[in-house]
């Protein structure tokens, strides 16, 4: 929080009541962003788990499919909190609407409206990080009293993701750029080991895997519910948190650049 | 066909060329990684446990899900192309509104376009089949009827979309059909296990719902495992919910177009 204040005031704060202003008038699209890790959930338990014996854990120990596969959904939640403010609504206030256009207007200054939408994306990630909580609570999928800190660790993955996407988002011209977005968020859904183990994949792709933010999201929820804590729990966090830091500092001089001309 | 809905066909048809490309991309990589990460990957997990042979009557879980999400990506392509499209022509861009300044009648105006979304389905869906084709999951001739069945599946949904993108004044709607409508049907459609597995009262959702005879039909032609008054009853069924969806679109067009 020091790293982030340092490049910030609290005049971030006003972004983050902006948004929340918005969002109170759109609480139930806000809401349903929840329900779809949700829906997957429900499919992995009522169906593929009865398909699917146990799957090989993180410390190499058998775990029940619906343990396997929840604290993967929890991170896919954080990440899905973070991505939509961060580059698509993003990119309209930006270009379209020029929402940051009329903010600058203001005492506020383009590193605020960096380090706001990013604590917005974190923010968002966390009411959803919490909400699915509850749910893995309820499956049952919550094997140590680690898992307290999986929700610390899915605003750190809203952190990453907001940040990554609002940097990367300053760099797209059109909203076709936008399908990068898209074409990205898919496979790595499917293939950070949410829904099988990383020995499922042939070595080079597991290589591959091991380089996406969303694998190490996994990994560091995965190990928190888990019980299986260790230096590579650190190692995911660390990733994540160099991937956010990278981002915010990017994006704020990204944004600099291209709003004060 | 009526020459005026080919003329409004037409429209969407010109405008496609514009990004056909893009289409064909998104069609060929979509199913590619489906079926490489569930059939392949998953199916590595549902291959190794015993019971699930018997589960799923002994077929690969890559035979299994392969025409299930044939069937089901059908609903996400009719979901694309029965939302923000119509919603854009009725609201924003008044496409509609300008094709009925023509000699165009509301009739040609909707057949015009769900002709476009029925042949959008036609092409997905064959290029989704080539694609399984490729990773080994067509086994019979029979197959090939799966693309026709997957039109079928598509269009049992489009116009009763479109008939409710009709309507819409915000794109909310839309959203809430994506995410309460859509995800879970497609989710809980047969197409990643079977629905026996389900409890007794989701199982029979599932089946009023008409993407499980979609699946089901796609999956029995193309494991060549269909019988012929099972088959029936799936057309029939989806056959109904298209005609009543054109009815229910046919409604709702005419009270946003014509006062």
């Amino acid at each position: 929080m020091i790293v982030l204040s340092a490049l910030g005031s609290r005049r971030a704060g006003r972004v983050i009541e902006r948004n929340y202003r918005f969002y109170r008038r759109q609480w139930l699209m806000f809401a349903s962003g929840l329900l779809e890790p949700v829906f997957y959930l429900g499919t992995v338990s009522l169906g593929i788990s009865q398909l699917v014996g146990d799957v090989e854990g993180p410390g190499g120990e058998p775990l029940s499919y619906v343990a396997f596969v929840t604290p993967a959904l929890l991170a896919v939640s954080a990440m899905n909190g973070a991505i939509f403010d961060a580059t698509f609504a993003f990119f309209f206030k930006l270009n379209f609407q020029k929402t940051y256009d009329a903010m600058l207007a203001t005492p506020v200054d383009p590193a605020d409206i960096a380090l706001g939408e990013i604590a917005w994306a974190q923010l968002r990630s966390g009411i959803y990080g919490l909400g699915f909580m509850v749910v893995m609570v309820a499956v049952g999928a919550v094997l140590s009293p680690w898992a307290l800190l999986a929700w610390p660790a899915s605003i750190l993955i809203g952190f990453a993701f907001g940040a990554v996407g609002i940097a990367l988002t300053s760099f797209m011209r059109t909203w076709q750029d936008l399908e990068y977005v898209s074409l990205a968020l898919q496979p790595m859904f499917l293939c950070s080991t949410t829904f099988f183990p990383l020995s499922t994949f042939p070595r080079p792709l597991q290589l591959l895997v091991e380089c996406t933010p969303l694998y190490h999201g996994v990994a560091l929820i995965r190990g928190l519910t888990t019980g299986v804590v260790g230096l590579e729990t650190l190692g995911h966090a660390g990733y994540l948190l160099v991937l956010g830091v990278g981002g915010l500092a990017v994006a704020s001089v990204r944004l600099q650049r291209l709003m004060v001309r | 066909m009526t020459a005026p809905a080919r003329r409004a066909f037409g429209y969407w048809a010109v405008r496609y060329q514009a990004v056909w490309r893009a289409g064909l991309v998104a069609g060929v990589v979509g199913p590619t990684i489906f079926l490489a990460v569930m059939g392949l990957g998953l199916g590595t997990l549902v291959d190794d446990q015993a019971s699930s042979t018997s589960s799923l009557a002994g077929v690969s879980y890559l035979d299994f899900i392969a025409p299930g999400l044939l069937a089901a990506t059908t609903l996400m392509t009719a979901t694309g192309d029965a939302t923000w499209p119509v919603m854009t022509a009725m609201k924003w861009a008044k496409t509609y509104q300008a094709q009925l300044a023509s000699p165009l009648g509301v009739d040609a105006v909707l057949g015009g376009h769900l002709l476009f979304m029925a042949a959008r389905l036609a092409a997905t869906s064959a290029i989704f089949l080539a694609v399984m084709a490729l990773f080994g999951a067509v086994n019979t001739p029979l197959a090939l009827l799966a693309v026709p069945a997957a039109v079928l599946t598509g269009m049992a949904f489009a116009p009763a979309i479109a008939a409710f993108s009709a309507l819409q004044d915000r794109d909310l709607g839309l959203i809430l059909w994506y995410r309460f409508g859509a995800t879970p049907l497609f989710l809980f459609s047969g197409a990643f296990f079977p629905l026996s597995q389900l409890p007794i009262g989701l199982e029979v959702l599932a089946w009023v719902l008409p993407l499980a005879h979609g699946v089901a039909l796609c999956r029995g032609l193309s494991l060549g495992t269909l019988a012929l008054v099972p088959a029936l009853v799936h057309v029939v069924y989806l056959a109904l919910w298209g005609v009543a969806g054109v009815a229910a679109a046919r409604a709702s067009f005419t009270r946003r177009l014509v006062r």
